[in-house]
């Protein structure tokens, strides 16, 4: 029996939609029992959520005031005491899966896989590395719990069919008081998510400006898109850092996926890897990104965008 | 003395085409250019702007790789590094023995703030900041972009999926750089001449009192599955005719 924990992001009482594409990795594995672990300052919601995900066997709820805002230092020691007794300790691929797991790892002294995106066998998976040029299997040594992140672009969510049961638990360790939340920029709301959105619209260095950058927006809100960025574009200040795609931003698998005026450096074409449809518009027939775009039109986005307004 | 601790990981540079080897034994490494992972060129650049702020006395680059990875500890000093230590390994040690020999260094040298990248960008595992202050039971603020110092504590801006979320430690403390916290300076070459003279400590693991212990094997190498090219259109009527019959728009 493979007794994989899970820890479940999340904001605002809202599950975030990483956590069933947690349970289908886990799922991925044989003989799997899978338990979410919600820590929170009032999670009865979250938990709920939790326990709807098909596949999962139970959900413990940790509710403590400490827990929220989500602090890696607080949750880590908590997250540690709930893996006793499982094999794996998985978290999703986030910002927040990634400052947590591996001090989770360290207190367990746990090896960490990072991104997996396949589960071979119990001991072993596949990982990228080098900016995606390489797709590695790493075996872990037996006899010692495993802890991961999951790369939830390689994962459909699971269904939400199960009712697990939900344990109350109350973990009595001191918890550190050396780092506290000051606050955080709420992103924008009234447009789909980059990272669950099913079409993307992502401009590069050559918008030029913020204000040029609109154009993107328009585009987007057109067709019921994302919006994304290169990191030029992030860097250069025409779009907020949340938006960028790529090796070192989001990774990311819509079913459209436009680039506008992106060259399609190997950090970014690694975040996009896995869109079902790559659509590229670029002036300079030679960019790399329409070596892997599946719709490729060579112009000046500046026409082409109002261009493509008019039409759709 | 108040010291700033920098990791200073040898990896292949962030332009090479990076290709798998035909026997999935590992990438081409061949002839290869090598250089400072470039999220801990942001790391040295922060510590020295903190050094030269006044808040910290002395910078030190540490590293951990085989010995050539002394050419990636002199640029670090050439660009203001006032000494190094290169723990000698061979390479691709797991960040967890990373993290345990870093604990170690953290021990000799007491520093009030570790610098580190938010990843190396050839494992790509974005763990040994996380590790490090878990052994040492100290605060982390990962993904940096922006660190100020206020006297025992620091606040620092982090780039997480939701924007920026900014916290407050208590130092000493582990910090992981982003992309935006700075961008570093160039290097001189009278620098490289003076870096020359300045210390370079060599050590190893065994001397240190850690155990290159290995928990996940590489069994194998592969390419990633390449996307095939697909058609060029003409116009955006074109392109928008073809979407709407894919049924993607
Ligand atoms: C450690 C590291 C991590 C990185 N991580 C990421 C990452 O996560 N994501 C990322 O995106 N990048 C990342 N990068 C940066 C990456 O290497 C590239 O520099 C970046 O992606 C380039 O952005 P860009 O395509 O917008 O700009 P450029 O490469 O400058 O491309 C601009 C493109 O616009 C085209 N163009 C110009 N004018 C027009 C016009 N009027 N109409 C149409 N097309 C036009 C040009 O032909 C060109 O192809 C990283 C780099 C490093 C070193
Ligand atoms: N061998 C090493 N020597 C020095 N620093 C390292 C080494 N490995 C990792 N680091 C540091 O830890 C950061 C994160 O690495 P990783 O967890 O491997 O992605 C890097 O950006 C470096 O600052």
């Amino acid at each position: 029996m493979n007794r994989i924990l899970i820890v479940a992001e999340h904001a605002g009482g809202k599950l975030n939609a990483a956590v069933a594409k947690c349970v289908s990795c886990a799922a991925s594995m044989a003989d799997a029992e899978i338990t979410i672990a919600v820590l929170a300052a009032d999670g009865a919601s979250v938990a709920q959520a939790a326990a709807a995900i098909a596949g999962v066997a139970r959900v413990l709820l940790v509710d403590h005031p400490a827990n929220e805002p989500a602090l890696a230092a607080v949750l880590a020691p908590q997250v540690a005491r709930l893996a006793e007794g499982h094999s794996h300790v998985f978290g999703p691929s986030t910002t927040f899966g990634k400052d947590l797991m591996p001090r989770v790892a360290a207190l367990l002294d746990a090896p960490q896989v990072s991104d997996v995106m396949s589960v071979e066998s119990a001991q072993r998976f596949r990982r990228p590395v080098y900016a995606g040029n390489a797709i590695v299997t790493v075996e872990a040594a037996a006899g010692r719990p495993i802890v991961a992140t999951v790369r939830v672009a390689s994962y459909q969510p699971a269904a939400t069919a199960g009712s697990a049961a939900i344990e109350a638990v109350s973990l009595d360790i001191p918890l550190p008081t050396h780092t506290r939340f000051v606050s955080v920029t709420a992103a924008r709301t009234d447009r789909p998510d980059l990272q669950t959105a099913s079409r993307v619209v992502s401009g590069g260095r050559a918008l030029g400006s913020a204000e040029n950058f609109a154009l993107i927006q328009r585009l987007a809100d057109r067709i019921g898109a994302a919006i994304g960025a290169s990191r030029a574009a992030v860097d250069a200040g025409y779009a907020p850092n949340e938006l960028q795609v790529g090796q070192t931003g989001k990774i990311i698998a819509p079913e459209l996926y436009i680039a506008i005026g992106i060259s399609g450096a190997i950090q970014h074409l690694t975040g996009i890897k896995d869109a079902r449809t790559i659509v590229a518009i670029n002036k300079d027939a030679e960019a790399p990104i329409f070596e892997v775009a599946d719709y490729g039109l060579v112009g000046d986005l500046f026409t082409l965008i109002p261009d493509l307004e008019k039409l759709l | 003395m108040r010291t700033i601790l920098v990791g200073i990981k040898r990896v292949i540079d962030y332009n090479v085409r990076v290709r798998v080897r035909p026997d999935g034994s590992g990438v081409v490494t061949d002839g290869v250019k090598m250089s400072i992972n470039p999220f801990d060129e942001i790391a040295l650049e922060e510590a020295l702007r903190i050094r030269e702020r006044g808040e910290a006395d002395e910078v030190v680059a540490i590293s951990l790789g085989p010995d050539d990875t002394q050419q990636q500890l002199r640029t670090a000093l050439a660009m203001g590094a006032d000494r190094a230590i290169l723990v000698r390994t061979d390479p691709g040690v797991e960040p967890p023995v990373v993290a345990r020999a870093m604990q170690k260094l953290v021990e000799r040298e007491s520093p009030i703030i570790v610098i580190l990248g938010k990843q190396a960008i050839d494992d790509d595992c974005n763990q040994v900041g996380q590790m490090l202050a878990a052994f040492w039971d100290r605060p982390q603020a990962t993904c940096a972009s922006k660190i100020e110092i206020k006297g025992q504590t620091a606040r620092v801006t982090r780039e997480v999926d939701a924007g920026l979320e900014t916290i407050e430690v208590d130092l000493p403390a582990v910090f992981t750089t982003d992309l935006r916290l700075n961008e570093p300076r160039y290097v001189k070459l009278p620098d490289i001449m003076k870096a020359k003279k300045k210390p370079l400590d060599v050590t190893d693991l065994a001397a240190i009192g850690v155990e290159a212990t290995q928990r996940l094997k590489v069994l194998k190498y592969e390419p990633p599955p390449q996307r095939q090219k697909g058609v060029m259109v003409r116009d955006a009527a074109e392109l928008v005719a073809a979407l709407r019959q894919k049924g993607l728009v």
